[in-house]
């Protein structure tokens, strides 16, 4: 055989590496990405990198106060990564988690203005939660039908269910805003709190209870339920999950109403438990943010709660070098975009082998040199 | 009465962006490669274009033809570059695109607001912000002969070279996709990778080359917004939501660029028809649902689409699917 046709190195697929190995290649990945962050800062800034960092960890923890947000960042981060988490695990492909977290706290806000003399407290609260629950949840059961139904591509439909709902809420705070004119709504209830979510504790200890409440519920559901192994194996194989008798379409519609379901909490909470607002902006991006958070912890609950502290301390730490040395905040969006793109990179060189070629004299096409 | 003669150069300036990206999709999407970075590569354009015009601004004297070409080649690399990295990463290193794409959604829009906004601080300039008004003049030039032309000028001839630029190239993609070998062994990529490669194509020089054309396609949608329709005026954030509707475009079109041309004009009349339907003082808030029609009218063709479920109206085959030639 000649040398020459023979290529440099062949790709072979890697069927078993253990867990420790593969966190090693995923935690080099980080830090050389942290490393050429660092550079990229040093470059921008003119800084040197160890303050970089320092700055990085003090915009995260610095203060309580900012670590309270930190985590209550990351606890609304976590529930809407662990909405979408499902609905991965059957390779459906939830895009639409910005719309629904949207969509929900258009819910919840709608019930705090429209209901708020109407309804004692606790019942109001009661109320917009249902509201968020099952807006969120229809918001996810059109796409899931039509993907049910007829097989619509649900990456499609879903980025377009999101433009919807931004619209929507676009309008309501046309209608509701407050004082006219003004183009937003401000505090709803500002005076009365009514509908606004109890304390506990601290303002931000809320949605960091609830959120473990949620990762505990869906680490059972997803690996202990019926449901769970359902969800496991439509997405290995729609026909193999149609030769042992599981309703294919009743699965999908049924997760798909658990993820948009869990995403109007993530809503509720921004509105009722956060903010006491809303605007189009209020979800963030991070229904988009939540998707590589959960694709990043092979769609594990539990280690989706590092991913998203990554991500949320990457967040916080470069808005703070953007707040020190009076750069554009968008420098994190910047930042997370340079990491992604290593982890994702790095999952090659776990699922796949290079073998190189052998032989290292390629210039010289002789037949019998070729297997010294 | 509706305004048609000054509603459509509008919604022909709203569109063309949209046209671009949607245009380059479709040859991204044929190969197989559903590339969500769309957006950011879109950002990515525009905001290469401004910093190569800024500073060719910054240093003086402003030569035509130049003017041109700076700005233009900063945005086709800046979207090459992107393009690359989508490639690589998806299609060399076989990762997910759907987390590729968004990932670079958010890198591309990040890139593009933080130099928009910081561009004047890091190139220390004098400058209180980034309005390039001058080499913007060169983009936005129509023919000279248009404004004598009454009505058919201003309808047909009122544009700067880059729209034109976009129906041409939306032509020739489509010549290219459905009438040239080239686009045949393309679509066989994108319909049956396996298939292709055993008939000797090479599939990944045509992922790569329809993808990393197809960015720097879409690229030049985020420079003409800027440069042409925004009047060199960059302001973050203004480029909005556009990549999502080319990518809508694209499903809309059912993968025709051609179509996409009346599609985009259509799509950028109904981004501003809020602007032209009287809803009276106490009533602004019915124009935010009329923002809403592009994506709603995408969703009932793409559930409409998958339900009469014809052969010829459906997506590539192995849309979104990674090709690794031992794996059957």
């Amino acid at each position: 055989m000649n040398s020459k046709n023979e290529p440099l190195f062949n790709i072979v697929r890697r069927d078993d590496m253990n867990r420790r190995k593969a966190w090693c290649i995923r935690g080099l990945a980080i830090v050389i990405a942290l490393l050429l962050c660092a550079v990229i800062t040093m470059v921008v800034t003119g800084d040197n990198p160890i303050s970089v960092y320092a700055s990085m960890i003090n915009g995260a923890f610095g203060s309580a106060r900012k670590s309270w947000v930190t985590f209550q960042n990351l606890a609304i981060l976590l529930i809407i990564s662990l909405a979408l988490t499902p609905a991965f695990r059957m390779r459906f492909w939830n895009c639409g988690g910005e719309g629904q977290v949207l969509i929900g706290g258009l819910a919840a806000a709608a019930c705090m203005i429209n209901l708020n003399d109407k309804l004692p407290n606790w019942l109001l609260i009661i109320v917009m939660t249902l509201a968020s629950i099952s807006v969120g949840a229809l918001w996810a059961f059109i796409p899931a039908i039509c993907k049910a139904k007829w097989n619509t591509n649900e990456t499609l439909s879903t980025l377009m269910m999101n433009y919807i709902a931004t619209q929507l809420v676009a309008y309501y705070v046309v209608c509701w805003e407050s004082p006219k004119g003004s183009g937003k709504i401000g505090i709803i209830n500002q005076n009365s709190n009514i509908g606004w979510f109890p304390e506990l504790g601290n303002k931000y200890l809320l949605s960091i209870v609830i959120a473990i409440v949620i990762t505990v519920f869906l680490y059972l559901y997803i690996y202990y339920s019926k449901h769970g192994y359902e969800i496991c194996v439509v997405g290995e194989s729609e026909n193999t999950a149609r030769y042992v008798g599981i309703n294919v379409e009743k699965v999908i519609v049924r997760t798909m109403i658990l993820s948009g379901a869990l995403c109007g909490v993530a809503g509720l909470l921004l509105v009722a438990g956060i903010n006491h607002t809303i605007t189009t902006t209020i979800a963030g991006g991070q229904g988009f943010t939540a998707i590589m958070v959960s694709w990043l912890a092979k769609f594990n609950p539990l280690t989706m709660i590092f991913t998203s502290f990554l991500i949320i301390f990457l967040e916080r730490g470069a808005g703070e070098i953007a707040t020190v040395f009076g750069l554009n905040q968008s420098f994190s969006d910047i930042i997370t975009g340079i990491i992604l793109f290593f982890i994702i990179g790095c999952e090659f060189f776990i699922n796949y082998r290079i073998l190189f070629r052998k032989s290292k004299k390629t210039a010289v096409p002789t037949v019998g040199k070729e297997d010294e | 009465m509706f305004d048609f003669v000054s509603f459509i150069p509008r919604a022909v300036g709203q569109g063309i962006p949209l046209l671009f990206g949607s245009t380059g999709e479709i040859l991204t999407e044929k190969s197989g490669n559903l590339n969500l970075g769309i957006p950011g590569v879109m950002y990515a354009g525009g905001i290469c274009g401004v910093i190569g015009s800024f500073y060719y601004e910054q240093s003086g004297d402003i030569n035509g033809a130049l003017a041109i070409l700076i700005p233009l080649l900063c945005s086709l690399l800046g979207s090459l570059l992107m393009g690359i990295l989508y490639c690589f990463l998806t299609v060399t290193l076989r990762a997910n695109q759907n987390v590729t794409g968004l990932a670079m959604t958010t890198f591309g829009i990040g890139v593009g607001n933080f130099f928009g906004g910081s561009l004047i601080k890091l190139s220390g300039a004098d400058v209180p912000s980034i309005a390039l008004s001058r080499t913007s003049l060169y983009f936005s030039k129509s023919l000279p002969f248009a404004d004598k032309l009454g009505v058919f000028g201003k309808l047909f001839l009122s544009y700067g070279f880059l729209a034109y630029a976009a129906v041409v190239i939306a032509l020739v993609v489509a010549f290219v996709i459905k009438k040239t070998r080239i686009g045949l062994h393309l679509r066989a990529v994108g319909e049956s990778p396996a298939t292709a490669d055993a008939a000797g194509i090479n599939v990944t020089k045509y992922k790569y080359f329809a993808t990393c054309i197809g960015c720097m396609i879409a690229g030049l949608g985020g420079l003409y917004y800027v440069m042409d329709y925004a009047c060199g005026v960059w302001s973050n954030d203004a480029f909005g939501d556009r990549g999502w509707l080319a990518i809508a475009l694209v499903i809309f079109t059912i993968w025709k660029s051609d179509v996409s041309i009346p599609a985009s004009i259509l799509f950028g009349g109904l981004y501003i028809i809020y602007l032209y339907i009287p809803t009276g003082m106490d009533h602004m808030e019915i124009k935010e649902l009329y923002k809403m029609l592009p994506y709603i009218v995408t969703l009932l063709v793409l559930i409409i689409s998958s339900m009469r479920n014809k052969r010829e109206n459906q997506p590539p085959a192995s849309l979104g699917l990674p090709y690794f030639r031992e794996e059957r």
